[in-house]
Order: C-alpha cells, then structure tokens, then sequence
C-alpha cells in the first residue's frame, strides 16, 4: 500500500507548526506499518492531548482520540477486550510523564500488549510553551521564565524500571533507527516504550535558544550516541539511542485467557499458599 | 440454591448479580468502601462466564477503561464511591460526550473529601447530575431494597443501551452492606436491551454519530469492520473534531434532549398510599425504608400518609412530582444531605412553602423516630 | 408471629458478624421468613467493637436497624455497656461470664452463660466458639431450627469442619436449654 493509503488526506496539511517534529514521527510510523504489512483495520490508535495527541486524526485506523494522559487506560480497556488488535498509543511527553505518568508506570506493570510511542519534545506545546517533566533543570519555558527548577524524568529509565519489556529511544534526526525501533515496538508481545526525541521550534527551541528546526535536529545528532558506545563512557552527557530493553515476560491479556480457563473449569479459586479455602462471596 | 432461587445477600452482591444478568462482560474497578464487594465479586464470576475482570491503578483508569470496552462491543461497569466517582468525573463527561454505554455505580457514603467511609449518605445526588463539566444530561437511578437493585441494575444497563450514554447508579452504604433476600429471576424475565447495531456492511462507509430519523445512534464495534474516529471534542457524524456553530449547537442539543425528551421513560418510582393522602413523603435510597415504615405505622392508626419512592432521580421527574403533590397539604422530603432533592421538589411543585425536609447527615441511617420527631416540628406541635 | 430484633455484639475476630449472617439466611432460605442483616463497620478487619443488626418477621421489614433489641447478645464489657441500655424491657440479655460481669441495673432476663468455658472444655478450638453461642440464642428464642443453621453451614465451611460446628451447635443448646422461652 502506498503511504498515503494510510493517511486521512481530507485533514492535511497538518496542524503542527512548520518544522515540527512529530511529522517526522507520523512519517516514520506510517512506513513501519507499511513495511510491516499490517492491515488498516487491525491497528487501534488511542491518543491523549497534546499537539502529539493530534496524530490519531491524521491515520486511517480506528483511531480514539482521549481524555489528557489516559489514553493507555482506555487503551487497556480495548485490548483487553480484543487481544488481537494491534494498539498504538502515541503521546507527549507531558502526557505520558506528567498528568498519565500513574497509566503508563502501571500499564507497563502488567506488560499488556500496547506500544507507546512517546514523542518527546520537552515542552507543552498546545497550550503555549509550558515546562514538562522532561524540559530538564535550567531550561526555560513560559512557566519557568527564572529557569526551570525542576529536574527531569528520564522516559527510558523509567519504562524499564516500571517492567516494560521492550524499551527504545530515537530522534526525528534518526527517521530509518525511528522507523526501525518502531516496527520492532510493534512486533514486541509485552509492553514495548520508544521514546522518540522530536523538537518543537516554536517553543522550546525559541526559548531555549537552540535555532530553527533544522539547527535542533542537528543538535539532536550531536548530543545522541548509541547504546553502549564508547563515546558514552567518554562523555556521559550524551543521550543514548537504540534498544535497552528486549526481554520475554508473560504478556497480561495472555495471562488472563489462562485465567478464564482456571475459572471455567473450577468455577472456585483457591489459596495459592495453602491450597485450601473456598471463595464464599458476600460472606464476612 | 433453592427452587426460587433465593439468596441472601448484600445490596452489593444483588447489584453484581444483576449486571451479570443483564450481559456485563467487562469491569474495571479501584477498591473503594463501601462498594468493593461489587469488584470482589465480579472477579470471581466474570471469568466464569468469559467476561472480562481488572483492577486498574485508580479510579480514573476504572472509568477509562470501561468506556474504552464498551466501544469494542462489551457491556460494561464500575463501581466506586464518593473520593473515586470525584475522580471519575472528566472521563463520565467523555463517554456523555462520545455517547458511550456505560454504568457507573457509586455507593455513597459520608463526604466531603474522605469524609465518613463505612457511614450511609445521600449527599452526591447533585454531584451525579452535574459533577462532570459543561451541560449535559445524565440519567442516575437508585433503590431501596435488594429486589429493586436488581430490576434498576438490569434498566441501568438498558438506558445506557438505549440511550448510549452512561448511567449512574448512585446506592448508599446502608443498602449496600445490608443483606436481605433476593430472587434472582428466571433468566428472561426481564427484558434485557442489546447494543444497537449499524446495519452498514463492511467496505461501506459508517457515520458513527449520524442519528436514525428516531434518533438512536446503531454503533459499529470499534476495532471491528469500520473504521472511525472517537474524540471528546465537539464532532461531526463521522466523529472528527469540529468547532463549527452549528455542528457544535446541534450535537448538544441532541445530548441534552435524547434524554430531557424521555424524562417519562426513564422515570421510575413507586407509590405507596398515596391516594388519598394529605400529607407525602419524598424519599429514595435507604432513607426510603424509614419513610416507608413511618407511612405504615401511621397508616394504621388512621393516617392519611403516603410515600412517593423515586428510583430516577435524573432526569428528576418533576412532571410526577408535580402531579402527586398537587392535592397534597404537605410534602416532606426525607433524605440524607442537606435538600439536594429538596430543591429539585420545591422546583416542581405549584406551592414550595409546603414542601418540608427531613433528614439526617451525622452518618447515621435516618430512622423512623428521627422522621416522627421532625413531623411533629412540621406540624407545629414542638419536640 | 411478633417480631424478633437482634443485636451481636462483641470484639473483632469472635465471629459475631458472621453468627448474624448465619442465623439471618437460615431464617431467609429454609424457615420461610424474612429477615435483615446490618452491622457497623470500622476500618479494623480484625479488634476493634463489632455490632450487628438481625431482623427476623414473618412481615416485611422496612427500617433495617436495631435500635431497641428483644434479644442482645455481648461477648464484651464494652459491648455490655454500650449495649445494655438498649435492650428492651423483658427481653433477653446473653452474655459470656468469661468476658462480661454483669449488673442488675438492666430491665431483662440476663442469661450469664460460660461459652468459652465449654467450647474450650469440648472442642478445644476457639474457632466456633460463635456457633456455640448461636446454639444458645436459637434454643433460648424458638426461631431458627438447629437444622437449618447446620444447612447455611454446609454450604459455607468445608466438609471436615461441618463436625465441630455441629457439636458447638448443640453444646450451645444445651446451655440455652434451661432458659428456653415458653
């Protein structure tokens, strides 16, 4: 199929400002699906709010356009109840970190099969350039005009920490790594993270005195590395890019089927340690 | 189990049994007193029959995730109370403004805040109709005993059908922790409404918010054969955002008056000497029972006192209201907050300055020498 | 048939609320009666002052709270003096003497009966120690058949359990017996 088989043209040209980065994003998402070969209709995409919020309107899936910072809940509730769907859930890195920061560390908990895209461009951007979890200590931003005070999140450390099982981090810079870590997102059974640097000119890059778009992916190439490279060691300041996390972990929604099972056939639970014990529900 | 198959069970358990009984297959839930039994017990048996059972990270997850459920095809529920069903209020607005099936239970206990956990209230009555933001309109029912939960869960999940919106079940502690009996009914004994369902083919194009000429919206199982987009924003039929006047003024008027315009079909309530009564009780919930034993007492002696029960309380049925108290000499509200029905009575009737309120907000169950007491005041007749 | 109202009180973890239940469905599902159950929750799962609330009538039952009981039962001095003031004249007053003295300040028929002693003396395990004190209520208010608590009980305890709580049923009796209302 050809890109644009996958895009609903009636809304373009986009909303996002020129030079934008979550186009790239939107770009390199597209041609992973295409190169995966995944049907339109097997692909639910359920965003938050948020400029990257606005990427589910653009794409010719079923798409769910949520509530700020929840979309994975509602996307937990759709994969729970169709396994087989594959579930993209794009979101900003306020989105994700900041007021959804509670369902993504607990989505990725219980490693149910949804793969969180989060496009970070370290600013609020919707509603005017506010500082996010992940604007860093000493940046600036129309809430921080004396410097931001706070100190920021780091997206991979903490999909990993909360048990997600495949983690990745790429930059609008890198668009064939981006695509690449997508597909291997998509593929992933568990709970798999790409956290996607992108800039935002308008804003961020205004404020914090790092150009015009073109000047903010170079500096994005700049101050990455690969995973593990020597350079790192040399320079800890600089910001890794590839895969971090790839391991198998029983998948929930896989999990509760064998539930199902265990209940249908008991039709009573009983106490792990103890073996014993009967469920008497209204009792006590 | 016997040959009626009667049980003896908390509030919580009936209203369990009835969304099961209605075709729940889908629950989310944050454990929360007074209504956690509901989640306990739906863990075990939802499975039992396919359905599907998790317990999220809170109650904003809860809500989420049932409305995202629900659009896949599945009846739906939560059940919360007063901290949680707060929470729950931005994502009640969405599935109103999404129209998504949904049911909402919040056992009441005492508030603000965390207020009184293990204690009975009425006081989120108002919080039910508007806690959510922006105009709307809501329905939300309740009940007084364990038969009635049952028959008010099964036409929660049959309004919420109908009228793809969510609906409130907004019970008490009392009646939520007290166990009576309960008939399970025969299954189709009562009526239970099935999803409406676009009769658009596969490769044809769906427009998920384009009306019937009778108003109903036919859903497509997101996910499934059409493709569709969902949002919280204004939309037009097909479900993108739009802010255009007219599209704006015209999807709220629909959410307002496909409910507004059935207040009768959504109305129930039940009515209990009644006519020839000169003096009524207004009452709902467990504060019912209190009135209800009052009302026969007094019956007994002679009295010429009845109750009106109200199990909708949203939309209120004021045209009811009106109707019954319009012969009436005097009307008491009995209830447990400070007149949040009280108000919605005085709004209906012809003459507000017979409408008197009785009630009780220490956490106690208002009982029936508590109604006695505040009758004699009424009447003039002091302590 | 007048109507009985019942209070269970005690401490956390003596199985009052749970001898309430039992005693509430037996009349529900196998005497053909009406009854409610309520009690009063604290945060404590377990310790704590525990109280429920039966009503059982051949009638419904509206208001479903006790405030006024013709049979108490207190298996604490705190319940006792919570408690006994409510109880309503004539109407019976059970307490265990390991864990209740008693006063005569209170307008009924007290029944002071050794429960623990011999659930301890019989059994040996405190475990249904509130079946025993059901048997007592059930043979001293002619309400609830003997067999209709063991059958609530065969549906909620696994099979090897049912013998003891059988034998805790009747040892309760028979200390009910001598009080038996006519």
């Amino acid at each position: 199929m050809a890109v644009k088989d996958y895009i609903r043209e009636r809304f373009f040209p986009q909303m996002w400002c020129p030079g934008c980065g979550h186009g790239i994003i939107l770009n390199g998402l597209i041609r992973a699906v295409e190169e995966l070969g995944i049907n339109k209709n097997d692909i639910v995409m359920v965003s938050g709010i948020g400029c990257s919020a606005r990427i589910s309107g653009y794409l010719d899936f079923h798409t769910m356009h949520t509530l700020h910072g929840r979309a994975l809940a509602f996307a937990t509730g759709i994969k729970m109840s169709r396994p087989e769907l594959n579930l993209l859930v794009p979101m900003g890195d306020g989105d994700a970190l900041a007021i959804g920061g509670n369902h993504f560390i607990h989505a990725a908990r219980r490693n149910i099969d949804i793969t969180v895209i989060v496009m970070n461009n370290r600013v609020y951007g919707m509603t005017g350039g506010q500082f996010s979890p992940l604007s860093g200590y000493g940046s600036l931003a129309t809430t921080a005009p004396y410097t931001n005070i706070d100190h920021p999140f780091d997206a991979v450390d903490i999909a990993k920490s909360a048990g997600a099982t495949f983690v990745a981090r790429s930059t609008t810079y890198h668009i064939r790594q981006l695509t690449d870590l997508i597909k291997k997102a998509i593929t992933h059974k568990g709970f798999s993270v790409v956290e996607i640097l992108s800039q935002c000119p308008t804003y961020y890059g205004r404020k914090n005195r790092e150009g015009n778009a073109y000047e903010m992916m170079e500096l994005m190439k700049q101050i990455t590395t690969p995973v593990g490279s020597k350079a790192k060691k040399e320079n800890p300041d600089l910001v890794e890019t590839g895969v971090f996390v790839e391991i198998d972990k029983p998948e929930y929604c896989a999990q509760y089927e064998k539930i199902i099972e265990r209940a249908k056939k008991d039709g009573l639970v009983r106490s792990p340690s103890t073996g014993r014990g009967r469920v008497s529900p209204g009792l006590g | 189990m016997n040959e009626k198959n009667i049980k003896f069970v908390q509030g919580n358990e009936a209203c369990a049994e009835a969304a099961l009984y209605a075709g729940l297959n889908f629950f989310a839930g944050y454990p929360i007193t007074p209504s956690t039994e509901i989640a306990e017990l739906l863990s075990v048996r939802l499975p039992q029959t396919g359905g599907k059972f998790i317990q999220m990270e809170d109650e904003i997850a809860s809500i989420c995730a049932i409305i995202g459920a629900s659009l896949t095809g599945n009846k739906v529920m939560t059940a919360t109370s007063g901290p949680g069903f707060s929470l729950m209020q931005e994502a009640l607005g969405y599935a109103v403004m999404a129209e998504i099936p949904c049911v909402i239970v919040n056992v009441q206990r005492g508030g603000p805040s965390t207020g009184n956990p293990t204690h009975v209230s009425q006081g989120d009555v108002n919080q039910a109709r508007w806690g959510t933001h922006g105009e709307h309109s809501i329905i939300a029912l309740t009940a007084s005993n364990h038969q009635d939960i049952f028959s008010t869960t099964v036409d929660a999940f049959n309004m919420a059908e109908t009228y793809r919106t969510p609906v409130i079940l907004l019970f008490d502690e009392t009646i939520a922790h007290m166990r009576e009996s309960l008939a399970v009914p025969e299954k189709g004994a009562l009526d239970i409404v099935d999803r409406l369902k676009t009769s658009v083919k596969k490769g044809v194009d769906f427009h998920p918010y384009l009306p019937r000429e009778d108003g109903r919206l036919p859903m497509s199982d997101f996910g499934g054969i059409h493709r569709y987009n969902v949002t919280g924003l204004f939309h037009d039929m097909w479900g993108f955002p739009s802010s255009d006047p007219k599209i704006v003024h015209g999807l709220l008027r629909h959410l307002v008056d496909k409910i507004e315009n059935n207040v009768y079909n959504i109305a129930r309530y039940k009515e209990y000497f009644i006519d020839d009564a000169r003096t009524v009780f207004i009452s709902y919930g467990s504060s019912a029972r209190s009135a209800l034993h009052v009302v026969k007492n007094r019956r007994a002696r002679g009295e010429r006192i009845g109750l009106l029960e109200l199990q909708t309380l949203w939309p209120f049925p004021a045209a009811v209201v009106r109707k019954i108290c319009a012969e009436v000499q005097c009307v008491i509200v009995v209830e447990m907050n400070m007149g949040q029905v009280l108000q919605q009575v005085k709004m209906a009737v012809d003459d507000p300055g017979k409408v008197f309120l009785a009630n009780r907000i220490d956490g106690m169950l208002i009982t029936p020498t508590d109604i006695r007491n505040i009758m004699r005041v009424i009447q003039g007749k002091g302590v | 048939m007048e109507r009985i109202r019942m209070v269970f009180s005690g401490s956390g973890g003596q199985g009052v609320i749970t001898a309430s239940i039992i005693i509430a469905e037996a009349a529900v599902l196998y005497e053909n009666l009406v009854a409610v159950q309520s009690q009063s929750y604290g945060a404590e799962a377990r310790g704590g002052a525990t109280k429920a609330d039966v009503i059982i009538s051949d009638s419904e039952i509206n208001f479903p709270k006790v405030n006024h009981p013709n049979l108490l039962v207190c298996l604490t001095q705190e319940a006792y003096t919570q408690f006994s003031p409510t109880i309503r004249p004539g109407g019976f007053l059970i307490t265990d003497t390991r864990y209740v003295k008693t006063h005569n300040r209170v307008a009924a028929r007290q029944r002071e009966l050794p429960i623990y002693q011999t659930v301890m003396d019989n059994i040996g395990k405190p475990v249904v120690y509130n079946i025993c004190m059901l048997g007592a209520v059930i043979s001293i208010i002619d309400i609830v058949r003997p067999e209709s608590v063991m059958k609530v009980l065969e549906a909620r305890i696994p099979a090897n359990l049912i013998d003891i709580n059988k034998k805790a049923l009747e040892l309760g009796r028979k200390l009910g017996e001598p009080f038996k209302e006519l």
